[in-house]
């Protein structure tokens, strides 16, 4: 077996794990043949074992090589060959996607191994285990991704798990309407990622990151396309990583999320989903270095997140919501080390505070029970100092910036007051032109849905 | 023309009339309801035969051995070729799977016989490329619904307004195009195509019908999408760019406004219906590019929209089934007692807007690539309504099956019928999203022959356009250039079309 076999074998097994592990739970549900926790929890247990087998022994091989780019080629996908076009399906195992794989294998399993007791007897404890399998094939591909439209693939299926594992708690409103919240802001930054995705396609006639990003491999590269348009996708990448990472001003969904059962908080929210926005970011890198306006923007939108994370985590009342807020400063922080140029430093940081933020999440329900007992112990709340900032900082500056940052920076409402509601009352008040026209044609009351209330005596008749 | 082996296009006409009268006899509606499953499955094997057979053949079109209104009226009004081929299976398998999916409960409520007579028209319209057998059969369509709407009680009123100045539009349109005024008559074929597809604001009809009508009878007169047929039969070959720019202006509108309204919904069939219009208008959105990718994409969503959305209403049938008319106003928490259909409900609930991994995403990603290089606001329009589509469809999946901790007294899981028809879909959906090369591959076909028999019509059309529709003959010169040369999509197609006519040439 030659060496490119070997790498060619081993890519397979890194992609095909998470997808045979997706393909057995989902199958299972949708015939309503759901396996056992035990099972469940083996299977994902084998799938991620294997699965991160193959990406060390492949680092391994790298190292040992010398070889620090390693493309597999799956063939074209779809391809129309007389238009030129084509969707290839590549995979890329350089120093970005390797130790990012890795990172998301090694969190994965720990979380699965930490879940499969967590939950152990809940109602969704299957469900959770499907959408897991989502979650890590998003991940993998994403991380993975040779193409732009590869990426898009695993970036939706990494947005959909999270959205619906945030709601997983289907008995109760609020967790629903926190899903719906962060499938929302997702949608929107989809849509610009898949704008951004064909317009690069188009420009640059390929969605490889190669012909995308130029020859050099990953953290070199020199985009081939002109300084207006590098600032036209880039602003929309920055767009879609905005959405994914929760930077200023979608950071109103973050704190919702943690609404989701503590693993899920932990995987997606404090380590590797929230991530996948800046991963998006060092992955352009090259792109973003076109345009000095570009750099500027995403400077600027990583240090406003930062400040506002800091300043919000200070004051949140509950654990789970401090702890988004703080990684949501980290993420802050590693996008302006990505503007400003810094990838291999943000790399590291992204690997540093995911491994971090998931153990403290982990650790927060126990360290709650642990702090109340030591202040039941101690007879009272544990003392807090004030730092030296706040003993500078002028009283009514301290309350305003208190005030906003409980609040959140208004954000939330402000979207609600700027986008929601008058989005709703022009296309409510449409409605009921509809219904006038109806009315007016019909000569009387033309809407039966207006009656609409679920029928407690049809379940009887079903009977 | 070459022949099919078999008459299939015959078979799978005549089977759902014999079934209807058959069935039309039956006392019992349990039997009833059986021997209306028999009478689909027949339809679907033969219309499923009629497309193998027409793949082996590895022709662009073919008509049926024995073809007996051939034989008699001298003229090919049943056609198979590559745009109608997947469409027949599609709308024979919606039939089938609307009635595998009424429960026996509801079997008394539900026509199985004007169900069946209705899919006699549906596969005999969609055979059809004689310009007034369609158009008599897209008006004997309305007949069934209508006669439905009188037995329900309900006030047909909306919907007799709306499908009599369709009929009328279409009636003139078509004589107008004979008589040789393609200019006025085309513009009434279009809009009589566009109102029957429900394009804004000619489409408050749609929402009425689902209003009123069963839902199943609704989803088997909508989800064909028999208007977008009409529209590529009628007004392709004949109508000038700016007819198609217009086409897709109103087609662009219409999905974004049903996006925004399907978010604002009170009701599920409401939602289903704003949903439906918005990405079945995206079909439409493909012609005005008219790229051969362009086209292609359209094409591809085209099946996926018929067949996600599809079984999206069926889904949503099923839920109905067990708990009435459902509100959106409220959380109903129904995931636990059916999770397969929570399942299904959101599966093709995400194909329709083009998620990833299923059959609607490459569709969307070639309609979307084409718009962005032609015109980058429609691409970014497309995507604002694929978006929106997609926040909708998941508040709707959160409003009905979650929320909240429904108390059922007995099961409401899914009964075996369904489950078959939830495989069957989610198999075709799965299947379609990750191998889409077959599926693209044929629609590029079919695209490329639309473009040529419109460039051939087009550039014979001085001489008779009344005629240009469907009886061109495929072989037809290609001109070199179209009579707007400002569009650069047609240059591209001419280009394409010359290129694609003489591989084909090469390959005969």
């Amino acid at each position: 077996m030659t060496l490119d076999q070997c790498f060619f074998a081993l890519g397979l097994i890194v992609v095909i794990s998470p997808a045979v592990l997706l393909a057995v739970l989902a199958v299972t549900s949708l015939l309503d043949r759901t396996i056992s926790e035990r099972s469940s929890a083996k299977l994902t247990e084998a799938s991620v074992v294997v699965g991160l087998v193959a990406i060390v022994a492949i680092l391994v091989l790298m190292l040992g090589t010398g070889r620090r780019h390693v493309p597999i080629e799956l063939g074209n996908w779809v391809v129309i060959p007389q238009q030129h076009f084509h969707f290839h399906l590549k995979f890329v195992f350089d120093r970005l996607s390797v130790p990012f794989t890795i990172l998301s294998f090694v969190l994965c399993g720990i979380i699965s191994a930490f879940a499969s007791r967590y939950l152990h007897r809940e109602p969704g404890y299957n469900r959770f285990f499907v959408l897991f399998s989502v979650f890590l094939l998003g991940m993998v591909l994403s991380s993975l991704a040779g193409t732009i439209e590869t990426l898009f693939f695993g970036w939706e299926l990494v947005g959909l798990s999270s959205a619906l594992l945030v709601a997983y708690f289907h008995e109760r409103t609020n967790p629903v309407r926190n899903g719906q919240r962060v499938w929302s802001i997702y949608r929107i930054s989809d849509a610009a990622f898949l704008i951004a995705a064909l317009t690069l396609h188009h420009l640059t006639g390929a969605g490889d990151f190669d012909a995308l990003m130029g020859t050099g491999v990953w953290p070199e590269g020199h985009v081939s396309i002109t300084q207006s348009h590098a600032l036209f996708v880039g602003a929309l990448l920055l767009l879609a990583a905005m959405g994914k990472s929760a930077l200023v001003p979608f950071s109103g969904w973050l704190p919702r999320a943690m609404e989701g059962p503590t693993p899920s908080s932990a995987i997606f929210y404090g380590a590797l989903s929230v991530h996948l926005g800046a991963y998006l970011l060092l992955r352009v890198g090259p792109l973003l270095e076109a345009s000095t306006l570009l750099q500027i923007a995403v400077v600027f939108v990583g240090l406003i997140s930062a400040i506002f994370g800091t300043l919000t985590a200070r004051v949140q009342t509950d654990i789970k919501s401090a702890l988004a807020f703080a990684s949501l400063t980290q993420v802050g922080i590693i996008v302006v080390e990505i503007g400003c140029g810094l990838r291999y430093l943000a790399l590291v940081h992204i690997i540093g505070h995911a491994c971090l933020r998931t153990l403290q999440l982990l650790r927060a329900p126990t360290l709650l029970h642990d702090y109340h007992t030591l202040e039941n112990a101690i007879g009272g709340h544990l003392q807090r100092n004030e730092t030296i900032l706040a003993r500078w900082l002028p009283t009514r500056l301290r309350a305003g910036l208190y005030a906003t940052a409980i609040e959140r920076g208004y954000l939330d409402g402000s979207i609600g007051d700027m986008v929601v509601r008058p989005f709703t009352r022009l296309f409510r008040w449409c409605d009921n032109l509809e219904r006038r026209w109806t009315n007016l044609l019909s000569g009387g009351q033309s809407r039966e849905s207006d009656d609409v209330r679920p029928h407690v005596e049809s379940l009887e008749e079903f009977v | 023309m070459q022949e099919l082996h078999l008459p299939w296009m015959e078979l799978s006409i005549v089977i759902p009339i014999l079934g209807a009268i058959i069935v039309s006899r039956l006392r019992d509606s349990a039997i009833a309801r059986i021997a209306c499953l028999i009478t689909c499955s027949l339809t679907l094997a033969c219309a499923t035969g009629e497309w193998i057979d027409f793949v082996r053949l590895g022709t662009f079109e073919a008509h049926d051995h024995w073809d007996l209104i051939e034989t008699i009226f001298h003229q090919d009004v049943f056609v198979i070729d590559e745009l109608n081929a997947p469409l027949l299976p599609l709308a024979a398998l919606l039939c089938l799977l609307t009635a595998l999916s009424t429960l026996r409960t509801k079997a008394n409520r539900f026509s199985f016989n004007a169900m069946l007579a209705s899919e006699a028209i549906l596969m005999a319209t969609l055979s059809c490329r004689n310009a007034l057998g369609i158009v008599g059969l897209l008006i004997a369509a309305v007949v069934p619904v209508w006669l439905e709407l009188r037995q329900r009680g309900r006030c047909t009123r909306v919907f007799t307004i709306h499908m009599s100045l369709f009929a009328a539009l279409l009636l003139c349109g078509q004589w107008m195009v004979a008589a040789g005024a393609v200019f006025i008559g085309g513009a009434l074929l279009t809009v009589a195509a566009l109102l029957r597809t429900g394009i804004v604001p000619l489409h408050c009809w749609m929402t009425d019908l689902f209003e009123k009508a069963t839902l199943g009878t609704a989803l088997l007169f909508v989800t064909p999408m028999t208007g977008a047929y009409a529209v590529m039969r009628l007004v392709l070959p004949i109508a000038p760019d700016w007819a198609l720019q217009s086409i897709a202006v109103v087609s662009l509108i219409t999905a974004v406004y049903a996006g925004c309204m399907a978010l604002v919904q009170h009701e599920a069939r409401r939602f289903f219906c704003y949903l439906l219009l918005s990405q079945s208008s995206l079909v439409l959105v493909g012609l005005e590019i008219a790229t051969p990718i362009g086209l292609t994409g359209a094409l591809c969503v085209w099946i996926s929209v018929g067949l996600s959305l599809g079984g999206f209403g069926l889904t949503l049938r099923s839920v109905e089934a067990r708990v009435g008319r459902i509100s959106l106003d409220e959380f109903h928490g129904l995931y636990e007692h059916m999770p397969t259909l929570a399942a299904l409900f959101l599966l093709t609930g995400l194909a329709s807007i083009g998620f990833p991994g299923t059959i609607g995403f490459i569709g969307i990603e070639l309609l979307v690539e084409s718009a962005v290089e032609v015109y980058p606001w429609i691409g970014m329009t497309v995507v604002l309504a694929a978006a929106l589509n997609g926040i909708a469809i998941l508040q709707a999946y959160f409003r009905i099956f979650t929320g909240h901790r429904h108390m059922a007294t007995f099961s409401l899981r899914a009964r075996r019928s369904e489950k078959i028809a939830v495989f069957v879909l989610s198999f075709l959906i799965i299947f379609g999203g990750l191998y889409p090369q077959w599926s693209v591959a044929s629609r590029y076909h079919a695209a490329i022959e639309l473009i040529r028999q419109r460039t051939a019509a087009l550039g014979s059309g001085s001489d008779q356009p009344g005629h240009a529709d469907h009886q061109t003959n495929t072989k037809s010169a290609i001109p070199n250039q179209t009579t707007d040369a400002t569009k650069a999509p047609i240059t591209n197609i001419a280009a394409a079309t010359a290129q694609e006519s003489s591989k084909t040439e090469n390959e005969r």
